[in-house]
């Protein structure tokens, strides 16, 4: 029914006492995600209460993920320790770490990917709006929502969305459900020139995923997985795609807020990424207005 | 963030980097004493401005040249005099050209041969990568295009760093032979070492050099920080010379606002860096031209919607603004709030189109509707787009 989490999911967050974490753990509350544990190293034995919720707080996620049964950390730590603390919820043997956290040095991110190498746990982000699979009750109530996403514009349904941008996924988000179209799961991969997972990872996820029919993806100019993922889309997708490209006026040797946001020496244009798309079948939107009925377009539900 | 080229020597130096020996004068009396230090007959004067092109540039006193070799320590300070506190005009700075508040006074070097030499991070392996090149001192863009093979691409594992091995290799496959060679090698991995530590995205050395009497050098280089690792290295902020920087962006980075100017008419100011290149985009479909890139982030406050409004009213060739929120959690009549005070504030004479949606939406577009501001409210961000163009175009 989804792909990454389910309703059901039990989900920690490393950093909820801090005003982020906190603030956004008491959103996810009120969604309906089943939140069960906090992790503030020194904070171990507090709790963490939001109306009748009282969430126990942990001083190590191996401890929260034992006691709680938790199997997907928020990480929503500040820059200079959310290396550490990613690297922590790998050690806990968490099935998957979703990294918010903006700002985190490159560098940091190339030791905690080579370091990530072998194990089992998947990375999302970071520098990433987080993971929502939308609940059955009222605006997608009772749904999985991990991070900083707006649950209520969501609604339970078969579309995938995979996104760098977070406000741009809301975007297209609220046009699906506008149109009345829910969604199975929104991933946000983070803006990132070094991350977890990429466009592609998550097209694989959908296309394998019963109950995703048909999938959008948003990229922006950078680097070249927006076109690694068309290039598989070609050959083996077997669902319908729409996408956008983001930064078609951008100059180049510009950072366009996101570090993975850059045209340099050429490379990472939307103009090519939008060309490589359009070559393996995908319905690309002209403007930022028109993704869901891009999908419209090729998918008839 | 850009360094001048006196501050790439001197992190050089900091690291091992082998270079010519010189260093920054802010005076000509001292720029002589600079050159005295040397005990040289053989003194470069150069302007020390970001831009390139600084060898073929003037200043608008009528004084050719950024760059000048001197003979003795007098010239020095001549030339010295005739560059600080000159505006100095090359095909880089634009027409205002950019004043020179510093000269770096080094040791002149007599080049047998140049080479290309970058060490900078490969986002497709998401680790470091060595590129080197026998053939320095030209477009190295147009050598990879042109001529591959003489191009030495050389990955670095993201835990182990550069390995002397590694650094061998590169300095054989330059020619390096005999001194040169443990010079060439030694010089690498004091130049990974100086990547690493100062969180580089990429280092360019333009050019490296081999000298006559078998030295090898890194005269100039670019160097590219990582914005994100910037907390940790307080000595490369402190290198930072605003002066050098769009005064727009700098105003902005005070209130946590990413603000890059354009050259368009039509501002916008957004929440989220990829709705913000998204809507600059649909202006630019809608036959408009965006003025600027801006991020209030996600959480903006009142105070920073207010701090964009005016930097963005700071640029004359703004004709119009469109705001376009997509309030997930932040709470749109906040944004609305901001937004009113602010138009107020500055005296808004120009049209305003503001797109909302999301959380407490209907309260926002109340506030608008009630603040008797001449604004339009837009329904959708394609609706928006079209009547911010439509208004400039009509006011032009």
């Amino acid at each position: 029914m989804s792909i990454l989490v389910t309703p059901d999911t039990k989900i920690l967050v490393q950093g909820i006492t801090g005003d982020f974490g906190s603030r956004h753990a008491r959103l996810s509350l009120d969604y309906g995600t089943k939140l069960v544990a906090g992790v503030t190293p020194g904070k171990g034995g507090q709790v963490f209460e939001h109306g009748a919720h009282r969430v126990p707080v942990f001083d190590t996620v191996a401890e929260a993920a034992r006691e709680t049964g938790a199997t997907v950390s928020a990480v929503f730590v500040p820059p200079a320790f959310a290396a550490d603390s990613i690297l922590e919820g790998v050690a806990a043997g968490l099935a998957l770490v979703v990294a918010i956290t903006e700002g985190i040095p490159v560098m940091d991110m190339m030791r905690v990917r080579a370091a990530m190498q072998g194990s089992p746990t998947r990375l999302i982000g970071p520098n990433c709006p987080g993971v929502v699979t939308p609940g059955a009750g009222e605006k997608s109530h009772g749904g999985c929502r991990i991070g900083i996403a707006p649950g209520y514009i969501h609604k339970q349904g078969p579309v995938g969305v995979v996104s760098r941008s977070g406000t741009l996924t809301y975007e297209a988000v609220w046009q699906l459900t506008q149109r009345g179209h829910g969604q199975s799961t929104c991933v946000g991969i983070g803006g990132d020139p070094i991350n977890g997972t990429s466009h592609l990872d998550v097209v694989r996820m959908f296309n394998d995923d019963p109950a995703t029919e048909a999938i959008i993806m948003i990229g922006e100019i950078g680097g070249d997985k927006e076109e690694e993922a068309a290039a598989w889309i070609k050959e083996h997708c077997r669902k319908p795609v729409a996408a956008f490209i983001a930064g078609a006026t951008a100059p180049p040797g510009r950072r366009m807020g996101h570090a993975g946001a850059i045209v340099s020496g050429g490379k990472g244009t939307a103009q090519g990424k939008i060309a490589a798309l359009q070559e393996a079948g995908i319905a690309v939107a002209e403007t930022p207005a028109d993704m869901a009925d891009a999908l419209l377009r090729v998918w008839k539900p | 963030m850009n360094v001048h080229e006196y501050q790439a020597k001197e992190l050089f130096v900091k690291f091992g980097v082998p270079t010519s020996p010189g260093r920054v004068a802010r005076t000509a009396e001292d720029a002589e004493a600079a050159a005295r230090e040397l005990n040289s007959d053989q003194v470069m004067v150069k302007a020390q401005i970001h831009a390139g092109g600084r060898g073929k540039g003037t200043f608008k006193s009528g004084f050719k040249g950024g760059v000048h070799m001197a003979k003795t320590p007098a010239e020095v300070r001549d030339f010295a005099a005739k560059m600080l506190g000159e505006t100095l005009v090359t095909h880089q700075t634009g027409p205002d050209g950019k004043q020179v508040n510093q000269v770096l006074v080094a040791q002149a070097v007599d080049i047998a041969k140049e080479y290309y030499l970058a060490i900078l991070m490969d986002r497709a392996t998401g680790a470091p990568m060595v590129i080197a090149s026998t053939e320095g001192g030209v477009n190295i863009e147009e050598v990879a295009e042109k001529h591959p093979d003489k191009i030495i691409r050389t990955p670095v594992h993201p835990l182990l760093g550069l390995q002397s091995h590694q650094a061998r290799s590169i300095a054989a496959a330059l020619g390096f032979r005999g001194g040169p060679f443990r010079q060439a090698t030694d010089l690498l991995l004091a130049l990974y070492r100086l990547f690493v530590g100062c969180d580089c995205s990429m280092v360019e050395i333009n050019p490296l050099v081999a000298t006559p009497d078998g030295r090898v050098l890194a005269l100039d280089a670019k160097f590219n920080f990582d914005d994100n690792a910037l907390f940790r290295h307080k000595d490369v902020v402190a290198m930072r010379d605003e002066s050098e920087e769009d005064p727009r962006e700098v105003e902005a980075s005070k209130y946590g606002l990413n603000y890059i100017g354009l050259d368009g008419s039509i501002a916008c100011l957004v929440n989220g860096a990829g709705l913000a290149m998204a809507t600059m985009d649909i202006i630019q479909y809608a036959g408009g031209k965006p003025a600027n890139f801006l991020d209030v982030g996600g959480g903006a406050s009142k105070e920073q919607v207010s701090a964009a409004f005016k930097i963005i009213l700071a640029d004359p060739r703004v004709e119009g603004i469109l705001v376009n929120i997509f309030g997930g959690i932040m709470d749109c009549n906040v944004i609305a709030t901001g937004i009113v005070a602010a138009a107020r504030e500055t005296g808004l004479k120009i049209p305003l189109v503001v797109r909302l949606e999301g959380n407490n939406v209907e309260a926002g577009k109340k506030t608008l509707a009630e603040s008797g501001l001449a604004l339009t409210a837009a329904d959708d961000l394609k609706d928006a787009a079209r009547k911010v163009v439509a208004a400039v175009g009509k006011a032009a």
